[in-house]
């Protein structure tokens, strides 16, 4: 059990049901070689962040096709750095015009993917990314 | 005098053509369906076996793989029906009277996620949620808006809604009521198939059984005091779009439908008191043959399991009549303009399978909700098929095709042995709970993910002749106003300082009465809707007195 | 970065993240643990640890939640691991238990943890125990670790807990294969669940007679085999009263010591395993000299003759992991 393996929480917040997106990129993910947490449906901000403390993940990726980006994933932010949880790699998926991209980056979403994405860019996108970080932690967290 | 001196010699041609095809250099491409699924270069008179008069009849006639009517679209055309809805009740009443007046014959009605849940504008879990995929309708105050000015005993309207079917049916027919419109007089069909929603949509009130006492108790109140209202629209369109093929589209919806008529006969009602008043609902996807021959075999499988498993002797119990929608899962964020070309292909195939109504989707529909121009182009294409194409002349001009009729029976071949396989695990219900349909859809779509990426499906804008996207939206999105919410909350918070709260109570211990014993579910709505109960409190009773459904684990 | 001592004052202090982190560094081996865990040693050993393991799909997340519900009841707040298994194609794994405990999220008396098995040597049972531990030290009461019975790695989870709770359902995990997959014999408590399904009845049957055929040491525990329906929450206080009265069995003759003892020792074990594992190969070169070995032609088992003699002989110097 030595290895350092990427833990990542998939969630989904808010009320739609649409989890083809999130279900397929979980999976991708674990192919990856990731450790992955699905949340199920219909997740309010706080249960995420809850779940992402409990876990201690390093990334957290929602996927949100309802419309309500704007409302939830801002609380999802706060509700993780209630949690101490402020430095995780946070991400979205879904139906994201691209001001309200740009919008929820300058929060602190590392990245938002929309329609159409390929699922093994947003894979190696993550890889890149905790890799860049580990290597800065000194190769554990 | 011998023209025909070949027949002497009989030459065998399809092992010529065998050779020819062995030598023939072939393009680099998967020639599968959409499932992936092994396609023939060429179809025969040996794949077919066909035994015309029983596996096909003639329009209007058993077992209806030709279609429902004799004249089909000679007698009428498929309703042309777009799905509609979004911000206030008031915002979508202008819509519609807008598409009627372009000459939409059909209402159908979207709802918000809040709505869909069964929960109240105003209660916390909605924020963000109201108005924005559809229209937020808290009670009969906002069906009455919705409906205003739109006679109510004439105009069919559909209403996209599962969960708190009911509730919104009572909604429906209470505001019928206060425009003077007897219940036997509105026309309509409510989705109300919680079925998969627990399989693929997941917009659910309660767990799977006392839903189906619900919808029971609606068919016996319908076919008693509403018998022109379709109670349910048996649907494969979003066990489609999460991911399934259309083969598995096909064969868990009929067995969703099988399931109900099921608990119908079960409740004490007589099959042809409440079969003939079920219909369905289908995705239309790009595979063109595949999704004709699952029109085809839905009719022929559905008219076989009525007579002959569930007895039913009305001919219309037998009659899988069905709305189509084009697949939105097609449609692509990149080039959106390709999408009129993809909705415009998924459309003809509607129609050559013989839909009795069509939901074109719009172009911009993966990008946010549509604007108005492209609802009309989308309502357009219906059109120029129902007026230029000169298509719907002839009834199911495709039978007797050798590929049309060696799918329309690969696809019935397949559906029963699913059937054969839900049935060993205990049925629906049981396979709900395990999660078997979950899981299965998930495989698919999981697989189709993968075959996109790999290339080995193509899709154009995706992972082939894709373009550098200009920045911004390509094209205009309309956004709901964030006001929606507020308007809402504030017109609920009105609601309920003004309505009689004794009479509220009275009407929601009628209800939870009802959820312990006997008495119909929807009577009971139908007095709470009238007494200005709102939905998320009609909603908490159901809720606790039947329980939650917690998803199964699938992954 | 933080250091041991920091992590330890903000368990202490009653900090939920603290426990998420130290099972992180349970799980990654990090060298930081060992010395947290000492510090928190003393608080270790008042939990009450419960195993939940069984064929895939039984019901153990179920029963979980319900056990959960019943402890919530009585006013003890519950720390769950949930383990699953890493694909072993990928290395990777989907975490879903949680999913059927979600009403336990916002219950601030309840902490859930995933695990994957991550497939290594005996690491797995040593990464459980440590978890317990830190959720113990936290002041958890009752404890509950399930994990699907499939492969030995999941089995010596259970290595982890004092009594096991090994459940069965009709159709997929007969009393047959039960016995087979050596279930039966790790069992403390066997639950037939789904008894609202056709054939429990017969799996009920089926485990009392193997259980009373099997050979018991004089005093030895005898595993009692109870019904439930744990998604209808019927008869699941029975189950939970059958592991009180293992408990009970357990605090008496040093029952409770012995597994206890046996479980330290398991902890120790894969601790010395997986860190002598990590300075002989990872660090102390002994691949290449296999490598070499092997390439000058000499069989296997003088290869590993001539290592283990090395090894004994003090002749491998690993270097001190660094950063410890
Ligand atoms: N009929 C019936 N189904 C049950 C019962 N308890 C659980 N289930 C169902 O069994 C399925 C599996 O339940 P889980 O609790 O997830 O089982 P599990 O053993 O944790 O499964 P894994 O962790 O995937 O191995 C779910 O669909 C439950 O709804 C029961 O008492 N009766
Ligand atoms: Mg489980």
């Amino acid at each position: 059990m030595t290895e350092r393996k990427i833990r990542v929480l998939v969630g989904k917040p808010g009320l739609d049901g649409h989890d083809r997106g999130a279900k397929t990129v979980a999976t991708v993910l674990r192919d990856h070689g990731m450790e992955v947490i699905y949340t199920g449906l219909h997740q309010t901000p706080e249960m995420i962040a809850e779940v992402a403390a409990q876990e201690d993940v390093d990334v957290v990726g929602l996927s949100i096709l309802s419309g309500a980006h704007m409302a939830l994933f801002p609380r999802v932010k706060s509700e993780l750095a209630a949690r101490g949880m402020g430095e995780v790699l946070l991400v979205g998926g879904g139906i994201i015009p691209p001001e309200d991209a740009e919008a929820l980056e300058a929060q602190g979403y590392a990245r938002l993917f929309g329609p159409g994405s390929p699922t093994e860019e947003i894979a190696e996108w993550i890889e890149a990314r905790m890799s860049e970080r580990l290597a800065g932690e000194g190769g554990r967290a | 005098m011998s023209a025909n001196t070949d027949a002497v010699t009989p030459v065998d041609t399809r092992a010529l053509w065998g050779e020819a095809m062995a030598a023939a250099r072939l393009r680099e491409a998967s020639f599968t369906t959409l499932s992936g699924d092994e396609l023939q270069a060429v179809y025969g008179p040996a794949d077919v076996e066909l035994d015309s008069e029983r596996d096909l009849g003639w329009p209007g006639q058993f077992p209806f793989t030709r279609g429902v009517h004799a004249s089909m679209y000679r007698g009428r055309l498929w309703t042309m029906r777009q799905f509609a809805g979004f911000g206030t009740a008031r915002q979508t009443n202008e819509r519609f009277k807008f598409l009627l007046d372009h000459g939409q014959t059909g209402l159908s009605v979207a709802f918000d996620f809040p709505t869909l849940m069964g929960y109240d504008s105003d209660d916390a879990i909605a924020a963000g949620e109201v108005g924005q995929v559809g229209v937020a309708i808290a009670s009969l105050a906002d069906m009455e808006t919705l409906m205003d000015g739109i006679p109510m005993g004439e105009v069919s309207t559909s209403m996209t809604i599962n969960g708190p079917a009911s509730i919104l049916l009572a909604f429906y027919i209470a505001a019928a009521q206060k425009q003077g419109v007897d219940p036997s007089a509105i026309r309509g069909t409510l989705q109300n198939d919680i079925l998969k929603e627990y399989q693929a949509q997941h917009a659910w009130l309660v767990a799977p059984e006392p839903a189906l006492r619900m919808i029971t108790d609606m068919m016996a109140w319908c076919s008693a005091h509403a018998p022109q209202w379709n109670t349910i629209s048996i649907s494969g369109y979003h066990i489609r779009e999460a991911g399934s093929t259309a083969a598995q589209e096909l064969a868990f919806t009929l067995a969703n439908g099988m399931e109900y008529v099921r608990r119908g006969v079960a409740a004490g009602l007589d099959v042809d008191a409440f079969a003939p008043r079920l219909s369905f609902f289908f995705d239309s996807h790009l595979d063109f043959f595949e999704e004709i021959a699952k029109f085809r075999a839905a009719r022929r499988i559905w008219a076989r399991k009525m007579r002959y498993e569930f007895g039913a002797s009305d001919p219309r119990s037998w009659m899988c009549r069905f709305h189509t929608q084009t697949a939105g899962v097609s449609l692509t964020a990149q080039q959106p303009e390709n999408n009129i070309v993809r909705t415009a292909f998924e459309a003809l195939a509607a129609v050559l399978g013989g839909t009795q109504s069509l939901h074109t989707n719009s172009m911009d529909e993966t990008l946010a909700l549509p604007t108005e121009k492209s609802v009309k182009i989308a309502l357009r294409t219906q059109q120029i098929i129902a007026e230029e194409t000169e298509v719907p002349h002839v009834a199911d001009p495709l039978a007797g095709s050798y590929f049309v009729e060696a799918q329309t029976a690969r696809l019935e071949a397949e559906a029963e042995a699913t059937f054969a396989e839900i049935e060993s695990r205990g049925g629906v219900v049981p396979c709900i709970e395990a999660g078997y349909f979950q899981r299965e859809i998930h495989r698919s779509a999981y697989a189709y993910q993968r075959a996109v990426e790999a290339g080995e499906k193509r899709v154009v804008g995706i992972n082939c002749y894709t373009e550098e996207e200009p920045d911004g939206p390509p094209i205009e999105v309309h956004r709901i106003d964030p006001r929606v919410g507020e308007e809402q909350t504030d017109g609920l918070a009105a609601l309920r300082a003004r309505r009689d709260d004794a009479a509220v109570g009275r009407a929601l211990d009628a209800v939870r009465e009802a959820c312990r014993g006997t008495d119909n579910l929807l009577e009971r709505f139908v007095q709470a809707a009238h007494a200005y109960c709102p939905l998320g409190e009609i909603s908490a009773v159901l809720r606790e007195e039947f329980g939650h459904f917690k998803e199964p684990q699938i992954l | 970065m933080s250091s041991a001592a920091d992590i330890v004052e903000r368990l202490k202090a009653g900090e939920r993240a603290a426990v998420a982190r130290l099972i992180s560094w349970a799980e990654n081996g990090d060298p930081r643990f060992g010395g947290a865990l000492g510090a928190l040693f003393e608080r270790v050993g008042r939990g009450r640890r419960t195993g939940i393991t069984g064929p895939p799909g039984a019901g153990k997340s179920t029963l979980t939640n319900e056990f959960t519900g019943l402890s919530r009841a009585a006013g003890r707040t519950v720390g769950i691991l949930a383990v699953d298994p890493s694909s072993p194609f990928s290395g990777g794994a989907l975490l879903g238990d949680r999913i059927r405990m979600e009403e336990r999220t916002s219950d601030s008396g309840v902490f859930i943890r995933s695990m994957a098995s991550r497939g290594s040597h005996g690491g797995l049972a040593r990464a459980a125990i440590d978890a317990c531990d830190v959720m113990d030290a936290f002041g958890f009461e009752e404890l509950l670790v399930e994990t699907v019975g499939v492969g030995q790695a999941e089995f010596d989870v259970m290595e982890a807990v004092d009594t096991v709770v090994v459940v069965l359902c009709p159709g997929a995990g007969d009393g047959i294969q039960a016995m087979k997959a050596g279930l039966l014999e790790v069992a403390d408590v066997l639950v037939v669940n789904k008894a609202d399904v056709a054939g429990a009845e017969r799996l009920l049957t089926d485990l009392e007679d193997a259980v009373s055929l099997r050979r018991r040491a004089e005093g030895a525990w005898e595993p009692p085999v109870v019904a439930c329906a744990a998604g209808r929450g019927e008869g699941v206080t029975g189950v939970w009263e059958a592991v009180e009265r293992h408990r009970a069995w357990l605090a008496v003759d040093g029952h409770l010591e012995a597994r206890r003892a046996r479980l330290r020792l398991a902890q120790v074990r894969g601790a010395v395993a997986e860190g002598l594992d990590g300075r002989l190969w990872r660090s102390g070169g002994l691949d290449e000299r296999a490598r070499a070995l092997l390439a000058a032609g000499e069989t296997p088992y003088d290869v590993a003759a001539e290592l283990l003699s090395a090894v004994s002989a003090g002749s491998v110097e690993p270097e001190e992991v660094s950063g410890s």
